[in-house]
């Protein structure tokens, strides 16, 4: 039942990818976003297919799973796709009494749909890759500078790391209960609003009690270990940069310069 | 009357890189009235087994009857079928939910449509046959012990008045006193009613001495289904998937290997008394 979702998403597979420091997946990650929303021109947009078509090769996660991801946002892209046809002002194409279809409405749907097919590719290929554990501790280290303006960045972390490795046990946690009440008779999914609203009290108040109970013994067997939060703490696998991290900054780099050469030079030269 | 299961397979997260088999070509008669024992440690697939007997698991392939009725037809009510075959889970915390016991025990009987007289009628026959005392009814059901609680979860689904009782793990957690008292209630309750009751242990201690038929689950496969002490023989096997006969069976076997002449099937301590004091030639007492 419940077990099917996939929270946190991460695909266990051997490649370079998986193997990269988190920091550079999220330094990655940001530049391939900004670069999606600004490139100009078509020779920028193959490059960012390139760029993303090699790092799924690289990434060796069967594409199936980058699908998935899209399809909750497919709403999105429709309303985001018609807005842009029809909103947009320009040279009218096609007129239906108020709906104008332009050109530039044309271009910009298009455009702004792939472009959102980009960002959720990208952005859950880093998620695929990487543990949540792995992305904590990437965030952890790179938002360290920030502890010098008194920001509780260890803290922040440790509350993100402990939230994401909830989400698992509480979900089949709450498989569980539905479970036991299901075995008792409960309904879940027939009747009205109210009627289903009812029918979660039984499901709710136990995973309420088994959540408020975790929360107590994990606070408790952390204490029993001494934790006093990040102060003086070391970690057993310091995140550190290793060649195949060098080089996948240089790659970023040179990928986001190209991006902003041809933007430039398509501004300038195609309008 | 009885479950049949033909051919049943289970795979959790099928066509993904976390793909297991839980159950593998399970075939199985659950006759009415039996007093059956499923056996198998952790990952074994049993509790995976007994979550396809009330339907709320659905097999991968393969089929199940009960009473004769395929329950994946498409017109079969399942949620009749949960309440002819109730099913306690290992943890009561994952039910109780109520402000009073009282209450909690009339949820099962009021799901099944009947009125609150009646559900209250049918929660104090059920709490009375679990043995709770009266002057707990109506405190709430998170205040009780760890072997309370247990009950009171029994009561739960006792008070549907299911026609097969399954109980996933009844003792674990309980010392050895509230292990009794649930394993001997559980007992009284199959001679009281005449009632299937399949019991899910990872002890063949807990279950030896009650149950008339015991089914071994290792790795998702059903590889005994036998009395006790027929599959007690095979005690070398049982032993190599992790699990271990009743440390009488291995009094027995030695005893019976250095020159006492007793039978090696006894299973329990009374019986493998009665047993030895006989190969001694003293009276039986």
């Amino acid at each position: 039942m419940l077990k099917d979702i996939t929270l946190g998403q991460y695909y266990p597979a051997d490649s370079i990818l998986h193997k990269l420091d988190p920091r550079v997946k999220l330094f990655g990650t940001m530049i391939y976003i900004i670069s999606l929303f600004s490139f100009r021109g078509i020779p920028a947009f193959v490059l960012a297919t390139i760029f993303l078509i090699s790092i799924i090769r690289i990434s060796k996660v069967p594409f199936s799973y980058m699908v998935k991801g899209l399809k909750s946002i497919v709403v999105l892209m429709i309303i985001t796709g018609i807005f842009n046809l029809f909103l947009t002002q320009g040279e009218v194409l096609v007129q239906i009494w108020v709906f104008k279809i332009t050109y530039e409405g044309i271009k910009n749907a298009v455009l702004m749909v792939v472009r959102l097919i980009y960002l959720i590719i990208g952005t859950s290929l880093m998620t695929l890759t990487t543990t949540p554990n792995q992305l904590t501790d990437g965030l952890e280290k790179a938002l360290m500078p920030l502890e010098k303006i008194k920001l509780p960045v260890h803290e922040i972390a440790m509350m993100m790391s402990i939230a994401l490795r909830f989400i698992p046990i509480l979900v089949e946690e709450t498989d569980k209960i539905m479970k036991a009440q299901m075995a008792r008779g409960a309904d879940f999914e027939s009747g009205n609003i109210i009627k289903k609203a009812k029918a979660m009290i039984p499901l709710l108040v136990p995973l309420f009690v088994s959540a408020f109970r975790r929360a107590n013994d994990l606070a408790m067997a952390m204490e029993a270990r001494c934790y006093h939060g990040g102060h003086g703490r070391t970690k057993m696998k310091p995140l550190a940069y290793g060649v195949a991290d060098r080089k996948a900054y240089v790659v970023l780099v040179v990928y986001f310069v190209l991006m902003l050469v041809l933007r430039f030079v398509w501004v300038r030269f195609v309008g | 009357m009885s479950i049949i299961l033909d051919k049943v397979n289970y795979t959790y997260s099928a066509g993904t890189a976390y793909e297991i088999q839980a159950l593998k070509n399970i075939n199985l008669k659950m006759e009415d009235g039996q007093f059956i024992g499923i056996i198998g440690h952790t990952g074994s697939g049993k509790s995976t087994l007994i979550q396809h007997l009330n339907g709320l698991m659905k097999a991968t392939s393969g089929t199940i009857y009960y009473n004769g009725e395929d329950i994946y037809a498409e017109d079969y009510d399942l949620r009749q079928l949960r309440s002819k075959v109730g099913l306690v889970f290992q943890y009561p915390e994952h039910q109780l939910f109520e402000t009073t016991i009282f209450d909690d025990v009339c949820y099962g009987p009021k799901n099944q449509g009947l009125t609150k007289e009646e559900a209250g009628l049918r929660a104090f026959e059920a709490l009375k046959s679990v043995g709770l005392k009266e002057e707990l009814y109506y405190q709430s059901p998170f205040d009780l012990s760890g072997g309370q609680k247990r009950r009171v979860a029994i009561a739960g689904v006792l008070a549907m008045r299911p026609e097969v009782l399954i109980l996933d793990e009844p003792t674990a957690g309980l010392d050895p006193k509230g292990r009794d008292e649930i394993l001997n209630l559980v007992s009284a309750m199959h001679k009281e009613r005449k009632i299937t009751i399949v019991l899910v242990s990872h002890s063949m201690e807990d279950v030896a001495q009650y149950v008339e038929r015991i089914i071994v689950m290792n790795h998702g496969e059903m590889i005994f289904d036998d009395a006790p002490h027929e599959v007690f023989k095979h005690y070398k096997e049982l032993e190599k998937i992790g699990l271990a006969a009743p440390q009488v069976t291995y009094l027995m076997h030695e005893l019976s290997e250095n020159g006492l002449p007793v039978d090696v099937n006894a299973t329990t301590v009374s019986e493998a008394k009665d047993e030895i004091l006989k190969a001694l030639g003293r009276k039986v007492c």
